[in-house]
């Protein structure tokens, strides 16, 4: 909806008068009406990862602090864009030995390398799932990278807001980015699998 | 052989737990840095870090007992030394306990503030007392400062007590090697 607003205010008016009107606009009705948050302060959302150890188990972790916001259209999903912000160092395996050895030079290097970031730059929509297409920045590297993303559902929570939630799966070479600590043959790849639910703004 | 500490000298259990600390430490500082060079599939990746922990905790127990022990005993005659080497002496070896001591704590804490306990070979265990996730992480890194800071001190040390015995040509070093003169 905001791109619409800003064709229509190029065709009548000037870009200054243009940032007073989006900016009356904004004051007038908070936010569009398909932008969401993604529910982290109440922790309706995660970001888990799990790798093979020696090829004999899953070995699982996540990080626990992130932000993000997404829009969503139910009406044109393909217009969806999200956005993610990892803070690396808070990298949690249940273990602080190794916590602290993926925060190091071996792996994430948190200390150079504080953020993570996903945007998106397309998603194709196949009924309830999607791919999503998009930009990760990880250890200081940026790739394009693929979410297989289903829609769990959406709709009123009970508490007078409205919410979307979405799953999304995505693996990753460990050398694409940058990350060459030896694990072994089999552990060459990191799954990753984002649980994102999102409060309309 | 006296075990205790007179004025005349060192007894044999000073000089014994100076000395194995002496050589834990820096043999520790050695495995230490060798240990987080290692690769996933070296055989000594899990056995380095455990012996290095179960000598940590022994090195920790030891300073322990080594300060009561120096608090239980009197002090030998330091009357050789200058007026200037008699006041620094005591800050030196006080702040040389306070630092192994703060080495050590940091050293348990990277490895038990997830909440596990730290296992000293197959013999005990040393519960976790402060559980606080991330906190390996500041630990690590005073870990790591206080390794190279005790390793200078131990050279200065050293260096010291080589000065005493070749330069000034008096017992300090001696003394903590073979203990008071014979007849005293």
């Amino acid at each position: 909806m905001k791109v619409v607003r800003t064709k229509l205010g190029c065709t009548k008016i000037g870009a200054v008068s243009l940032a007073l009107l989006a900016a009356a606009l904004a004051a007038a009705a908070p936010a569009t009406a398909d932008d969401y948050v993604i529910d982290t302060a109440r922790a309706h959302a995660s970001i888990n990862f799990r790798i093979k150890h020696l090829g004999f188990s899953w070995l699982t972790g996540r990080f626990d602090n992130f932000a993000g916001t997404f829009s969503f259209d139910e009406a044109n999903p393909a217009a969806s864009k999200v956005k993610v912000e990892i803070d690396t160092d808070s990298v949690n395996t249940n273990h602080g030995e190794r916590d602290k050895h993926l925060r190091g030079k071996d792996f994430l290097d948190t200390a150079k390398f504080p953020k993570a970031t996903f945007e998106s730059t397309s998603v194709v929509v196949n009924g309830d799932k999607a791919t999503i297409t998009g930009n990760l920045t990880l250890h200081g590297v940026t790739k394009e990278i693929v979410i297989e993303a289903d829609r769990v559902g959406g709709g009123d929570d009970p508490w007078g807001g409205y919410r979307q939630g979405f799953t999304g799966t995505t693996r990753l070479p460990l050398k694409d980015f940058d990350i060459n600590f030896d694990l072994g043959p089999a552990s060459k790849e990191v799954e990753l699998t984002l649980n994102i639910e999102g409060v309309r703004q | 052989m006296l075990i205790q500490d007179t004025k005349a000298g060192y007894g044999l259990l000073t000089r014994l737990m100076h000395w194995i600390m002496a050589v834990g430490i820096v043999a520790m500082f050695v495995l230490g840095l060798w240990m987080v060079t290692l690769s996933y599939y070296s055989p000594y990746y899990q056995t380095a870090p455990d012996i290095h922990r179960s000598v940590g905790i022994l090195l920790l127990i030891l300073l322990v007992v080594r300060f009561a022990w120096r608090l239980a005993n009197p002090k030998p005659d330091d009357s050789e030394l200058s007026p200037l080497e008699r006041a620094v002496s005591p800050v030196v070896h006080w702040g040389f306990y306070l630092l192994l001591l703060a080495l050590m704590v940091s050293g348990y804490l990277i490895s038990s503030s997830d909440g596990r306990p730290v296992e000293v070979f197959n013999w005990f265990s040393v519960p976790s007392v402060i559980h606080e996730k991330g906190l390996e992480e500041p630990a690590g890194t005073v870990h790591e400062i206080l390794a190279y800071v005790t390793i200078a001190v131990a050279a200065l040390h050293s260096a010291a007590a080589l000065k005493h015995h070749f330069i000034d040509r008096n017992r300090i070093l001696a003394r903590m090697w073979s203990g008071p003169p014979s007849g005293t």
